[in-house]
């Protein structure tokens, strides 16, 4: 096994959850493409620090980094659907689009 | 340090699980009927009333499943039979003794981390089968855990940090000396409650409460039912185990061999769970959590201090 | 064994992470995510870093299952009894992500990667601890003021009920007036 091994599921993990955050229209299912992507990145750190640099904690520190926006986008995420769904019924991104005006 | 295990321990492992959890849910069996007479009654009654979990399993075996519309049956099938799965592998850093079948590093996480699949299992369990009163008990089961996963987390930190490892068998031989249960019965009372939630047993029994007519568990029949309400005595068995290495010394004990120690103190905290359920009434989960979140967190918060500043200045 | 290990952990990754935007089911949804972030966890756990795949793991499973609740709160046919679709742009989206995926795939097999320098610590699980509470803590203090953050955020987004509903005008009611009674001190 080898770096590029690793970093190619990464590499699809990260478009899959870019194809779903772009074409999804509910918010929450946007969101779970945002996690694709974070577990794309994880896996190419962790990839990385095994295979580069595991000398050095900088690799772990990048997981747990991208473990944590996880966490928060999520928080987030829902908390912001929740105050959105409460003022207006809005559950979809197109809906959304008129809080620009 | 925990001794590597033989490989035929793995299958050993669940085999012994499952009669352990079948002893206990005698054992409780005999309780409810002795309650429900209101007198202990003859031995051989007790031997009847003692094999009846046993007969119960070999009834839904037999009988026709029961299926309910539009129900989404893979999902249901993994939850009922994740749960389970889910307390098997938890006891896989279980040490009889001194040994457990895989002495991980991080066994500790592991432990937490493969109890938090009941999660998933209960809530699936409870959406599958396609009804109302099910799926209530799988939201129940998620408030629940909720309350008990915060203080849980922390209680089981506390061990750790107790022994300054992960690894469950050093937790084991920092208490050769002191037992942690001795100078963190905080910790170890929370752990105790997150045990029984864990299981939602006992006073945590809403996830399958009779107001919402068995709940998650309302729709299962015939072997997922089963392996449910089994995997959740086997929970129930794995986490009063755990704390026996974490908090009650683990194998470590005068005269007798490290492995009856291991029996005798999990014998000990089962029965004391057991007997617990029928004392103490149904606590409805925005009580527990509100317990949990204002008073057990910042209970079990203050513990890990006080024993972080013990081993610091050990 | 490793290698074996690798391959299924890495197809049913990408395949069950393909299968969240093409199951109808909400509930299938999320734990096909699910399983797709736990075969990240397990792979995170091959490349040797036990400690963070198994919080990966913990940190997903408790993530998804409270994702699920709220999938089937705001979706409108969250069994996916009636099949609908809810996408826009997916031609377009295809050939964004196909050209991003065409574009990592080559950087990643040309790349001239260096070589591996030095050799992973005994306990990496320490290394990464050591790290966090020394040269590291600055990430670690704005991770946890960014977590501190955010659950206030969510909470003043969330409720709908500030401390004037619970207590009155003049914030002088003996009882807090809550939807669910009980709790501490009631």
């Amino acid at each position: 096994m080898s770096l590029e091994l690793f970093l190619l599921p990464a590499a699809a993990l990260f478009c899959i959850g870019l194809f779903g955050a772009l074409t999804q229209q509910s918010i929450v299912m946007l969101m779970m493409g945002l996690e694709l992507m974070l577990g794309g990145v994880i896996l190419a750190a962790a990839a990385v620090w095994h295979y580069i640099a595991p000398a050095t904690s900088e690799g772990q520190v990048l997981v747990v980094v991208a473990v944590t926006a996880m966490a928060l986008e999520m928080a987030i995420g829902f908390a912001v659907v929740t105050a959105l769904f409460r003022s207006r019924e809005i559950d979809m991104t197109d809906m959304a689009a008129e809080l620009k005006e | 340090m925990a001794e590597r295990a033989p490989l035929w321990a793995v299958f050993v492992l669940p085999a012994v699980l499952v009669v352990v959890a079948v002893a206990v849910a005698g054992l409780d069996a005999v309780l409810a009927a002795g309650a429900r007479t209101g007198r202990i009654g003859s031995l051989r009654a007790a031997a009847v009333h003692a094999v009846r979990p046993g007969r119960e399993v070999l009834r839904h075996l037999v009988q026709q499943p029961r299926r309910t519309r539009a129900s989404d049956l893979p999902l249901a099938r993994i939850g009922a039979a994740l749960l389970p799965v889910a307390a098997v592998l938890a006891a896989v850093v279980l040490p009889l003794g001194f040994r457990s079948v895989s002495d991980l590093p991080e066994g500790i996480v592991w432990f937490n981390a493969m109890e938090a699949l009941a999660w998933a299992a209960v809530w699936l369990a409870g959406w599958g089968p396609n009804s109302a009163l099910s799926l209530i008990g799988g939201y129940r089961f998620l408030a629940q855990g909720l309350a008990y996963e915060l203080p849980h987390m922390l209680a089981i930190t506390t061990a750790a940090l107790g022994a300054e490892s992960l690894r469950v068998g050093e937790v084991v031989d920092a208490q050769a000396g002191l037992w942690f249960a001795v100078w963190m019965p905080a910790a170890f009372g929370i752990y105790l409650l997150s045990a029984m939630a864990m299981a939602f047993w006992g006073p945590f029994d809403q996830p399958v409460g009779v107001d919402v007519a068995g709940g998650a568990a309302a729709e299962l029949s015939g072997v997922d039912r089963v392996l449910f309400l089994g995997g959740r005595w086997l929970l129930l068995v794995v986490a009063a185990a755990f704390s026996v290495p974490l908090f009650l010394g683990g194998g470590h004990g005068p005269l007798l061999p490290g492995w009856a120690w291991t029996v005798l103190k999990t014998a000990a905290v089962l029965a004391v769970l057991v007997w617990a359920r029928r004392r103490v009434p149904t606590l409805r989960m925005e009580r527990y959590v509100e317990l949990a979140w204002v008073v057990l967190t910042p209970l079990a918060v203050v513990q890990a201090l006080f024993v972080a500043v013990v081993v610091l200045n050990r | 064994m490793d290698v074996a290990v690798f391959w299924v952990l890495a197809v049913l990754g990408i395949v069950s992470g393909a299968m969240v935007f093409r199951f109808d089911s909400m509930a299938r949804a999320t734990f096909s995510l699910l399983a797709s972030l736990l075969c990240v966890g397990g792979l995170v756990v091959l490349l040797g870093l036990d400690y963070l795949g198994i919080v990966i793991v913990l940190m997903m499973t408790i993530e998804m299952a409270i994702m699920a609740v709220f999938m089937v709160m705001y979706m409108m046919n969250p069994a996916g009894l009636m099949p609908m679709t809810m996408m826009h742009n997916k031609k377009g989206a295809a050939v964004v992500c196909g050209l991003v995926f065409a574009l990592l795939a080559a950087g990643i097999v040309l790349a001239p990667w260096p070589g591996r320098r030095g050799r992973a610590p005994a306990d990496p699980t320490m290394d990464l601890g050591m790290s966090l509470m020394g040269p590291q803590m600055l990430t670690m203090m704005t991770l946890g003021m960014a977590l501190f953050a955010t659950i206030v955020a969510t909470v003043v987004l969330a409720t709908r009920r500030g401390r004037y509903d619970r207590l009155g005008d003049d914030l002088r009611a003996t009882r807090a007036d809550d939807p669910v009674r009980g709790g501490v001190g009631r």
